[in-house]
């Protein structure tokens, strides 16, 4: 047998950088690094110069600027003399309340649309159908322009609702007025106020909201410490205890209690003069944007959800039933945990796709974080690079964190593979 | 036993009874309802509600529909025949707004007398598609290419286009028309062409700009054999130097020396001149084509090995998707001067295609990287064991497949991008949806009209993306390999 020893390392040549596969790529690297850090030095070199032209130099001062404009929606306290970095805040719960929102109703309708268009019954699926096409395929600037010309040029002025046979009435039993400014809701109101928390900023948070946050995630903890038991008991009998007028009570009872102590009702708006007042007046950007926002993104919601119940076999439904299984049960433990593995990745991009969309708001003059930051701060004080590079962080940062959160909901419900 | 049983039984049956026909509820339209519209109690509320949304929808929807004008000058004489003709206080749609402002809603504000030259780069758009879209089908060219054809010559004649250009536009047209029947395959340079041809017929100016852009590639190539023989790994990235420095120093030179000594210059249109339908469908169309390409590369970069490639892949898409389309452009149109040599500007409109382009990119290169994760491992090790190289691999094996799983989502995101085309309008781009309308009512012909133009312009979005997305399904089928 002749000795076959193992060729050793090749000593190293230059050329092997390029020929030779183990360097290759780290070559590669070398060289795309040296490119994007020269392409970025450029970018960098090009702005300071350009600003340095312009007499402008790059810092973040002018946010604690006086504003000096004022926002016709404000979740805090804001008026036209505080800063530019509050008006961006208030921007920025701006975005958020239209986000939740249309998050929350787009995900009822998208569900109910997409359950119906697996309906049996021919006509509904059809019209859902229908719902579905239009609004997937006409762009979402037009619905909100269209929604928001409805509520300017079809509904009437406040006026309209005056007098005893007066052209227009309010609907949900005299709670709501929709006019062509404002839609005028009913608010809560307190007979028993405890008073609210300062958190500094001129901020507040009334006691009764921070009680019935604290009854809800009471509740949830006991509901879930009840399932607990069953599970339990289930396991050492094989009989489980009914347990939902307790699930029923740790959720609503405590509410009850604390609705009835600090005395909450609802004020409905009343016509005084010529507005609606003792109510909420929501304006009508707010309505149409979040009305828009919920249309367009139900109709993407709803292909998701239906794509997800089509994606569990019916052999599963058929097992479950097979196993003895309850329908109600079936659903909840066979099909639900395996549709909604199919359902939440896209649906976290629908999420995301609503809260970007919201920057819309510009059509229809919503101040969002677009509107005072990138807008009228951005005009006023002629800062656009501070102004846009802030404005898109932010963004970026909403939607990292709501990515962040959903993937966590998502590894939860993601199918544990062995 | 049937011996005994034949003589204990008093009579047995020798023939069948002849069939009774089915039940009345169980037979024809009424089993059909019955089966599909109220086969339970939940059932038939839903089919009654499902009456009372059609049945509100038409009480609301057909006056107004019914009660159409199309032919007036202003919205109060719209109002005025609605008045005449259904009586006073009748509601009706005027449509005539479409009309009168019909070239506006395509065009723009492009120059009357060179409306002829968008018709034309349109119908010469889908000879360059023909063999891109429809290559196997030649039924579906044949109807397209003629149809095409005839429109594009018509309007050109009805535009009062010059007699050499209609020339060339026929000649165009039914040669395309011929090679698609012959060899669909030799339209293919025509395609390639076609976008810098586009480009010069929709721009206007030099003819020259466009060849030189193209000698950049021919370039490029003559060095790539070159190096082949010296050094083949850098081969390709010596290509692309030679090409990117030929465009940046010697390209604009050559062009205008060229154009001194002669000049095939048409007239120029400046892009402020841009809007409408023309404005969408050049954005839409130009970002479709380059973000392909883009997105593909993006999720190859992805899914790379190498770290840095897939970190800064991985950053830019996240960044991309994280951040409104919206913003995007505002940096198109406000941050980019900054970001170039003082002094340098560049057109709105190339700006906004590039965002568009790189927005659309990322969301395809997520599609694209669901496709190439959704393909079996041993797809990939197969093309190993084959012996392929990277590109190889990628180009005749995982890279077919994997495009084809991630047609759908490719389509949609198309379909988004074209209709994001309509945001342009808040960086002072005339868009059909909200410039244009704007303009039009600004007029006082046509002040406080709304819903015909939404619901045109809305009409017009809907036929294109529904038409995408019936194509992605075409395209699926056409594209089907097992057999089930």
């Amino acid at each position: 047998m002749t000795d076959v020893s193992a060729p050793g390392n090749p000593p190293f040549r230059l050329s092997m950088l390029i020929h030779d596969r183990r360097y290759r790529s780290l070559t590669f690297q070398v060289i795309v690094f040296i490119l994007v850090m020269a392409g970025l030095w450029w970018l960098v070199d090009n702005t300071i110069k350009n600003l340095a032209l312009l007499g402008k130099n790059f810092n973040f001062g002018f946010l604690f600027q006086r504003a000096g404009y004022d926002i016709p929606q404000t979740p805090i306290p804001y008026t036209s003399d505080d800063t530019h970095l509050r008006a961006a805040v208030v921007g920025l719960l701006n975005t958020l309340i239209v986000s939740v929102l249309g998050c929350i109703a787009a995900t009822f309708l998208g569900i109910i649309v997409g359950v119906a268009r697996l309906s049996k019954n021919w006509l509904f699926a059809r019209l859902m159908t229908v719902f579905v096409e239009i609004f997937r395929n006409m762009p979402l600037l037009l619905w909100i322009l269209i929604i928001y010309a409805i509520f300017t040029e079809i509904l009437p002025t406040p006026a309209a609702y005056r007098g005893e046979d007066a052209a227009w009435s309010m609907i949900f039993f005299d709670h709501v007025a929709l006019t062509n400014r404002y839609t005028a809701l009913p608010t809560i109101a307190m007979t028993n106020d405890p008073g609210s928390l300062d958190l500094g900023a001129r901020i507040t948070v009334n006691w009764a909201t921070i009680s019935f946050v604290a009854a809800l995630t009471l509740g949830v903890i006991a509901r879930r410490m009840i399932r607990n038991w069953a599970q339990s008991v289930q396991d050492r009998t094989g009989e489980r205890p009914r347990t939902w007028w307790m699930s029923l009570a740790v959720m609503t009872v405590p509410s009850l209690i604390l609705i009835r102590y600090f005395g909450l009702h609802l004020v409905a708006p009343e016509l005084t003069g010529f507005n609606f007042t003792g109510g909420l007046n929501v304006s009508n950007a707010l309505v149409a944007l979040w009305l828009a926002l919920t249309l367009y993104t139900a109709a993407f919601i709803a292909e998701i959800v239906r794509a997800g119940i089509l994606a569990v076999s019916k052999g599963q439904t058929e097992a479950a039933y097979a196993l003895g299984l309850r329908p109600n049960r079936t659903m909840s433990l066979v099909i639900l945990p395996q549709a909604l593995r199919v359902i939440v990745p896209p649906l976290i991009s629908q999420y995301l796709n609503l809260t970007k969309n919201s920057s819309l708001a510009i059509a229809v003059g919503y101040m969002d974080l677009r509107g005072t930051l990138g807008g009228t701060t951005l005009n006023q004080t002629g800062r656009e690079l501070e102004a846009i590079v802030l404005m898109m962080l932010t963004y970026l940062a909403l939607s990292l964190i709501i990515s962040g959160a959903m993937n966590i909901f998502n590894a939860r419900v993601k199918l544990k593979e062995r | 036993m049937s011996e005994t049983g034949a003589q204990t039984v008093a009579y047995v049956r020798d023939t069948m009874l002849p069939a009774a026909p089915a039940p009345q509820a169980e037979s024809g339209a009424i089993r059909w309802l019955r089966e599909n519209l109220f086969s339970g109690p939940v059932n038939t509320i839903l089919t009654l509600l499902g009456i009372g949304i059609v049945y509100f929808l038409i009480v609301t929807f057909w006056d107004w529909l019914a009660h159409s004008v199309w032919n007036a000058g202003s919205l109060s004489e719209c109002r005025e025949i609605i008045a005449a003709t259904w009586g006073e206080g009748a509601r009706g749609a005027c449509w005539a707004v479409i009309r009168d402002r019909w070239n506006q809603y395509v065009f723009g504000f492009y120059p009357r007398d060179l409306y002829w030259r968008p018709t034309m780069t349109m119908g010469l758009m889908m000879v360059a598609l023909a063999p891109v879209l429809f290559a196997p089908e030649r039924r579906i060219r044949r109807i397209l290419l003629v149809i095409t054809a005839a429109v594009t010559l018509v309007s050109m004649i009805a535009l009062s286009a010059p007699a050499g250009w209609l020339l060339f536009a026929a000649v165009m047209l039914i040669g395309g028309l011929v090679i698609s029947e012959r060899n669909v395959l030799w339209l293919l340079p025509f395609s390639v062409v076609f976008p810098l041809l586009g480009v010069w017929l929709l721009w206007g100016g030099s003819l020259w700009g466009p060849i030189f852009v193209l000698v950049g590639p021919a370039l490029g190539w003559l060095a790539y054999r070159a190096m082949l023989r010296v050094l083949p790994a850098a081969s390709v990235i010596v290509a692309i130097i030679v090409t990117l420095l030929f465009w940046l120093t010697l390209a604009g030179e050559a062009a205008r020396d060229a154009e001194n000594l002669l000049s095939l210059s048409i007239q120029s249109v400046r892009s402020d001149r841009f809007g409408g339908f023309l404005l969408s469908v050049t954005i839409g169309v130009s970002g479709i084509s380059l973000s392909l390409p883009l997105g593909i590369m993006l999720a190859l970069a992805r899914q790379s090995n190498m770290f840095l490639i897939k970190s800064l892949a991985v950053v830019f898409i996240e960044f991309i998707r994280g951040v409104p389309l919206i913003t995007l452009l505002f940096v198109a149109s406000l941050l980019l001067n900054y970001f170039l040599p003082p002094g340098t500007t560049f057109d709105i409109i190339l700006r906004v295609i590039i965002m568009v382009t790189l927005f659309a990119a990322a969301y395809m290169a997520e599609v694209i990287r669901g496709g190439l994760a959704a393909l079996p491992k041993g797809q990939y090790e197969a093309a190993d064991a084959l012996g392929l190289d990277y590109w190889k691999a990628q180009r005749l094996i995982v890279l077919p497949q994997a495009l084809k799983i991630s047609i759908p989502g490719i389509v949609s995101t198309f379909i988004g991008m074209f209709k994001d085309t309509t945001l342009v309008t808040f960086v002072g781009l005339y868009d059909p949806l909200k410039s244009m309308s704007d303009a039009v009512r600004a007029s006082t012909d046509w002040k406080g009209i709304y819903w015909e133009p939404y619901i045109f312009v809305g009409a017009i979005f809907f036929l294109i993306c529904f038409g995408m997305s019936r194509y992605s399904m075409y395209l699926e089928r056409r594209l089907q390999r097992d057999h089930r």
